[in-house]
């Protein structure tokens, strides 16, 4: 009995001892979260939204350019690092069972664990100066290359999830090896796929050092490439430097904004990973 | 010869045949006992034999439902199927043998009313050779060899050859002399059983065939495939 | 060389001229040669799997509209075989073969023919069910034409047709639209037939598609195949003796890569020519 009772007790201990610790991880999340909702709700307003930012000193403004700026960059990021990513997973989840494809795995963990200055710096080195001016250009490549390895790697997890039962049935079917992977093995994977990408968005999203050195920041709305672009994690941190307290204000609300952008993808990633139609 | 790889099922066939072979020896020890009977006027050993019928069916029952259980639990194929399906034969077989040495002794008890009298070598050479037609076939059957089964199946025309020899000598000392009818026609309906006894004994011969080479020789003359009588 | 000439079912035990006998050394020659209505011919078929020899020369006829059975222990080839026969060998990697199959007298490995045609005419039902889980049911039926950018005529008639053939119209009829995953595994299995009947094949190879499945949809699956014998050629590979006495009309086993014996199934299962056959079918291989 004193055995049982041992193990009764410890079983206590831990449960609630893991509980506590749970909690304490909870802790940070939660003080972030409650701290950005207390500081920057109150910097939103429609203004934040809509307006472009005021001269240096004066009051009020918004963050238009920054939100715009980030929603390009972001953009022409995908565009350029999703096709290569996904591709990429393909190639590794169908064709990659070799020494190349050992190499490229490697690369491509190795460049998600790259931290994300030295990125902006590269892009720097070999855009920016070669072009003589910061741009959306380079700040899209920059985070392009922050965005592949993970899209890549998520991409080819997934693929090799789909059994290989669906594709012999599909070869079975007369089907080429292309369109086996094009519409047995892409499509059965499309929902993890998106999954990965919109996580790999969150992350790129958020991403502040490296535009500082190659899209560099714009108090203008604008949709050239070959110009410097404003983008929110880069404006948060100018306005949260300088000395100014509608500034700090404002950058609250950014900082809450983006948050909240990376929740809300999230949330997305979860809800799709649900595949719709299948009785779980 | 390999052994099934479940053992239970091994032992189960093997306690078919022995019960098989139990049966036979029973079968032939009462052919032989009923033969000896008629000729030695022994009334004792008849009303014996007689008696003995009553363990020959209740080993073909037993038997049969053993085959049964057998086939629905196992779903035998090719050699254990074949067995299976012979076992259940050769148990009719072999219980109408059994049915026969009876018929034999209860013919036996009704001659004792009559004198002795003459003895018909016939009737003896029958005796011997349906006895070692069914010893034989009990032979073959644990030898798994065909080959005796030509043998016997010979033998058999013989019988019958020898059987309506006897038939006629019969009915010739039966016309001459007619106080010799009651056991003339005692000694002809021993003879038919005799004849009975070999038929069946050949019976068991040709499944022993079908057993063990898979191919089904009755109402043929012989192993040669083709052949007809 | 026994040469066997097609039998209809029923006039089957007259016009059987073979002399199956056992043989106590085992190695009886006991091949049949179809001599009518071979709807496929491999001969000297080997396969490799790297340096692991597969096959070993065999030679075998599929009667046209028949069922053929392959039978045979774990590991004895019969999967690989049914794989050749449709070319879906060559696609794993280090996997080597050499030999002939004809499908109507032509050489299906021939550098012109394409495999992607020739799996068109011979259709393919694996072991585990796999329907196309983001396809609906009516979807999954047509996989094979629209996955491959392809229209058919009347593709509501073809769905129908296809579902019919394999006995699963009545039961999913009103729910067409649903994904294809939601069926039970004798459904799904079923739907996979459709799915490759909707393809018109002439043959059909079907690698053990019972044993996933419960009692229930295997004797619906195994009466399917009673069905559709009248149509096409079927070969089935099945672990299960029983099943192949009860659905095929030809059966092979083979052993460790070799033919051993092939005959029709009533021979193999009554009386084997071959020791070693009988020998597994009466379950001895210990």
């Amino acid at each position: 009995m004193d055995g049982y009772l041992r193990r009764k007790t410890f079983d206590i201990l831990a449960r609630w001892g893991s509980l506590a610790m749970v909690l304490v991880a909870l802790v940070p999340l939660i003080a972030v979260l409650g701290y950005l909702v207390m500081k920057g709700a109150g910097g939103l307003s429609w203004a934040f939204f809509t307006q472009l930012p005021k001269p240096v000193g004066e009051v009020g403004g918004g963050m238009a350019n920054a939100l715009t700026g980030s929603a390009i960059l972001v953009g022409l990021a995908c565009l350029i690092g999703l096709p290569v990513g996904i591709l990429g997973g393909i190639y590794l989840a169908e064709f990659g069972d070799n020494a190349f494809g050992k190499v490229v795995r490697f690369c491509a963990d190795v460049m998600s664990g790259v931290p994300s200055i030295a990125v902006g710096i590269f892009v720097y080195g070999l855009v920016v100066l070669s072009m003589r001016r910061f741009s959306a250009l380079a700040g899209a490549i920059a985070l392009a290359i922050l965005m592949q390895p993970i899209v890549m790697r998520t991409t080819e997890e997934l693929l090799r999830l789909v059994p290989m039962t669906l594709r012999e049935a599909g070869l079975a079917l007369g089907l080429p090896k292309w369109r086996v992977i094009l519409g047995v093995v892409l499509r059965t994977g499309a929902s993890g796929i998106a999954t990965g990408i919109m996580l790999a968005i969150a992350r790129v999203a958020g991403e502040t050092a490296p535009l500082l050195f190659t899209a560099f920041g714009s108090r203008f709305i604008s949709l050239k490439l070959d110009q410097p672009m404003g983008s929110l994690p880069v404006q948060i941190y100018t306005y949260a430097v300088s000395p100014y307290e509608d500034w700090h204000r404002q950058a609250w609300a950014a900082a809450l904004v983006l948050v909240g952008l990376v929740l809300a993808l999230n949330l997305l990633a979860r809800v799709l990973t649900r595949q719709p139609g299948q009785g779980r | 010869m390999k052994t099934h790889t479940d053992r239970a099922y091994e032992d189960e066939l093997g306690k078919l045949r022995e019960e098989l072979l139990l049966m036979g020896a029973k079968v032939e020890s009462m052919v032989a006992a009923s033969v000896r009977a008629f000729s030695e006027r022994d009334y004792d050993l008849a009303r014996r034999t007689i008696e003995c019928d009553h363990e020959i069916n209740r080993l073909e029952v037993e038997i049969d439902g053993f085959c049964l259980s057998i086939l629905a639990r196992r779903q035998p194929v090719a050699s254990d199927l074949r067995f299976l399906t012979s076992a259940l034969k050769l148990v009719t077989d072999l219980e109408r043998i059994g049915d026969l040495a009876v018929n034999i002794s209860e013919r036996t008890i009704d001659l004792a009313v009559d004198p002795p009298q003459r003895s018909y070598p016939n009737l003896a050479r029958m005796a011997e050779t349906v006895q070692s037609m069914v010893h034989d076939a009990l032979d073959a059957f644990v030898a798994s060899d065909p080959a005796k089964a030509q043998w016997i199946i010979e033998q058999d025309r013989v019988v019958d050859s020898l059987y309506s020899q006897l038939f006629h000598e019969v009915l010739v000392f039966m016309m001459d002399d007619r106080s010799a009818i009651h056991r003339g026609m005692g000694v002809q309906a021993i003879a038919k059983h005799l004849e009975r006894i070999g038929d069946h004994a050949t019976n068991l011969a040709e499944q022993v065939v079908f057993m063990a080479k898979g191919r089904d020789i009755r109402h043929q003359a012989s192993l040669e495939p083709g052949t007809t009588t | 060389m026994n040469t066997l000439t097609l039998p209809s079912p029923t006039a089957f035990r007259t016009s059987v001229t073979d002399e199956s006998v056992l043989d106590e050394a085992g190695h009886a020659e006991s091949t049949l040669q179809v001599t009518a209505g071979t709807k496929i011919r491999a001969e000297d078929v080997n396969a490799w799997f790297g340096k692991a020899h597969v096959l070993k020369d065999i030679s075998l006829d599929i009667a046209e509209r028949r069922a053929t059975a392959l039978i045979g222990p774990s590991g004895c080839g019969k999967s690989t075989f049914i794989r050749c026969l449709n070319r879906l060998h060559e696609v794993v990697p280090g996997a080597r073969y050499k030999g002939r199959i004809l499908l109507d007298g032509e050489d299906i490995y021939h550098r012109a023919l394409d495999p992607v045609l020739l799996r068109r005419r011979v259709g393919m039902v694996f072991q585990r069910p796999n329907p196309f889980p983001t396809l609906s049911i009516r979807d999954n039926v047509l996989a094979g034409w629209k996955l491959a950018g392809q229209r058919p005529k009347d593709p509501d008639g073809l769905v129908e047709r296809s579902l019919r053939q394999a006995a699963l119209w009545d039961e999913v009829k009103d729910v067409l639209n649903r994904s294809g995953s939601s069926l039970s595994g004798g459904q799904q299995q079923r739907l996979c037939i459709a799915r490759a009947l909707a393809l018109e094949p002439e043959v059909l190879l079907m690698d053990e598609p019972c044993s996933a499945l419960d009692p229930i949809a295997t004797a619906k699956v195994e009466e399917l195949i009673h069905e559709l014998k009248e149509r096409y050629t079927i070969v089935i590979v099945t672990h299960s003796m029983q099943q192949a006495a009860r659905v095929s009309d030809f059966t092979a086993f083979l052993y460790l890569g070799e033919l051993v014996e092939f005959n029709t199934t009533e021979a193999i299962f009554t009386r084997p020519a071959n020791q070693r056959t009988e020998d597994y079918i009466t379950g001895r291989f210990g």
